[in-house]
């Protein structure tokens, strides 16, 4: 049992800087705790050397007195993230010994603010699932039902697993149409997607360019905004990347929200929803409203397409983007007659099912004849979704939504695409907007599985996102652990 | 193309197939126009919507894209270039015979 385990990203930081205990001790606790936990399969590759070398350095710079903000700190990084000479697969069997030669600039902001990494999280292959069903390497377990092999939400399931786990201190994520919030829910950890432009996309392994942003899972709000601070930040490699500076998220953390109006969507109260979520969800806007908030009735009238909207332009982005996967220049060859056959049975050796299907949809949507038809028009869709934002972001400051229709489901029972794209339909409208959303825990539902509520905020509003979230999360007061997390 | 005529067949899956070079095993080709039509299906429901005066948005970032000088700004990294290749030689990548 290790004492070190309880101690979160901020107060891991400050233990760290009073000396209570060295980087060193605090990363062997992890090392043991992914021990522990390893039946979750979390992790698809640990780098203990290298994780050891980083805390040595940082106690070095603790000693020295040249501490930086996430000095000593162990965290995980999601397997979409291009790592040094470190594998990144994707959790795709076609990149199952891809060795980058280049670091990708999100990581290498968090090796630059002195964070130690312990190694590469599952994920769903290219990002595409909300279970991590869809990972090469198989599925990863959600820490919180010891007798019930229970999901834990995609495609960031891995990076969620291991935070509830307490198997990584924190663990970067992307987010693309949920893929950030949504397990975060299922794991009850915090999950932050940045506004579409914050974080670099360069290094970051390319599934929909125009809504992949990525974003940290943490255990609290304020680790959250701690782990943010070094992540964003304008880059010159990645031309979507915002040349805005972010305020230091941490003086945010007690603005408090009075006089703050909060809009509660209708389009989001359908059927469908399970009761526990609409009671925790009714509950959280009446903390918002004790807490000095004005809870306005808003309306975003294109929400029921915003899914529909998704699977044309993800799909589409994803099938131009996974072009480069051909077996000549990196990943998995295998060999044929001629050039086309070898791309064709490469390709579809080396793709799980559904980046297959991800492929083939967008492929259609794109192609001739139909472009017009469904591509076209589902860029025009898009424009109403965001407008709708823009419209209901004059009239209020945020908006409070359930992150996701259902906690957690077992593993293995959804095997139908479409219901599995449902998780999303709380996520994907505001990553179509670009706008910036997190999901954080405010209870458990009957069956003991963490409920995930959303706040959306305005594009770049990410300081007051995190005022609000922690107005909600010390309402909420979980403090619940997960039955498989490490003792 | 009205969307009508767009149902998915086994030979539109061959063609799509084809043009995504993927290997598609006659096996599981059934299931897959299934769920292509299912899919399909299912984002038809943007018909509903009236987008005659929509402009489409193919970027929400709101800034123009930066342009910079045209310049090398890296350079003489052939072996890092070449270190994830299947099959490479003489500083090339090496791919099956495409002239006979």
């Amino acid at each position: 049992m290790s004492d070190l385990l309880k101690f979160d990203l901020l107060s891991a930081s400050i233990a760290l800087k009073n000396k209570e205990f060295s980087s060193l001790e605090l990363t062997n606790a992890y090392f043991e705790a992914i021990e522990q936990t390893s039946a979750l399969g979390a992790y698809l590759e640990i780098v203990k050397d290298h994780s050891i070398n980083m805390a040595k350095a940082s106690d070095k710079n603790f000693k020295n007195g040249t501490a930086r903000p996430l000095e000593g700190l162990p965290i995980g990084v999601k397997d979409m993230f291009c790592t040094k000479d470190i594998k990144t697969t994707a959790s795709s069997k076609i990149l199952e010994n891809f060795c980058p030669t280049y670091e990708s600039t999100v990581t290498q902001n968090l090796w630059d603010d002195g964070a130690v990494m312990l190694g590469k999280l599952s994920c769903d292959e290219f990002a595409m699932g909300s279970s991590n069903e869809t990972a090469a390497r198989g599925n990863v377990i959600n820490p919180w039902l010891k007798n019930i092999k229970m999901s834990p939400g995609g495609s960031s399931g891995g990076s969620a697993s291991a935070v509830a786990a307490r198997s990584a201190l924190a663990a970067t994520g992307t987010d693309t149409g949920g893929s950030i919030r949504q397990p975060a829910a299922f794991c009850g950890i915090t999950g932050l997607k940045p506004t579409y432009g914050r974080c670099s996309r360069w290094g970051i392994v390319a599934f929909s360019s125009s809504l992949d942003q990525a974003g940290p899972l943490t255990r609290t709000v304020s680790d959250a905004a701690l782990m943010l601070n070094s992540m964003a930040g304008h880059d010159k490699k990645d031309s979507t990347s915002a040349n805005l500076e972010m305020p230091d998220l941490m003086n945010y953390l007690d603005k408090g929200i009075k006089g703050k109006k909060i809009g509660i969507p209708k389009e989001y109260t359908q059927d469908g929803i399970s009761d526990d979520i609409v009671t925790f969800y009714e509950k959280s806007i009446n903390w918002l409203k004790e807490s000095g908030a004005e809870i306005l009735p808003v309306s975003l009238p294109h929400t029921k397409y915003a899914l529909p909207v998704y699977y044309i332009i993800a799909p589409a982005e994803a099938s131009s983007n996974l072009a480069r996967y051909d077996g000549v220049r990196y990943g998995k060859r295998n060999e044929a007659a001629s050039l086309d056959e070898m791309y064709e049975v490469t390709r579809g050796n080396g793709f799980g099912e559904e980046v297959k299907r991800r492929i083939m949809i967008g492929t259609y949507v794109l192609s001739s004849g139909y472009y017009d038809a469904y591509y076209l028009k589902a860029q025009k869709v898009r424009r109403l979704i965001k407008e709708d934002f823009d419209n209901v972001f004059e009239e209020v400051d945020y908006i409070l939504t359930p992150s996701t229709p259902t906690t957690s489901f077992e593993l293995g029972k959804k095997q139908d695409p479409l219901s599995m794209y449902l998780n999303d339909i709380f996520t994907v409208p505001a990553s179509l907007a670009g706008m910036p959303g997190i999901s954080l825990p405010v209870g458990l539902d009957k069956l003991g599985l963490p409920i995930g509520i959303q706040l959306i905020a305005n594009s770049f509003d990410e300081p007051g996102l995190i005022s609000t979230a922690r107005v909600l999360e010390r309402s909420a007061e979980f403090n619940f652990i997960a039955d498989g997390a490490a003792k | 193309m009205s969307k009508k005529e767009s149902i998915v067949d086994i030979p539109t899956v061959n063609k799509i197939a084809r043009l995504s070079r993927l290997n598609i095993p006659e096996a599981s080709k059934q299931n897959l126009t299934n769920d292509l039509n299912n899919i399909l299906g299912f984002v038809a429901q943007l018909d509903e919507v009236n987008t005659s005066d929509v402009k489409p948005l193919a970027s929400v970032t709101g800034h123009k894209l930066p342009l910079r000088s045209d310049k090398v700004t890296d350079g003489n990294i052939e072996d890092l270039v070449l270190k994830n290749a299947p099959e490479s030689s003489g500083g090339f990548f090496v791919v099956p015979k495409v002239i006979e």
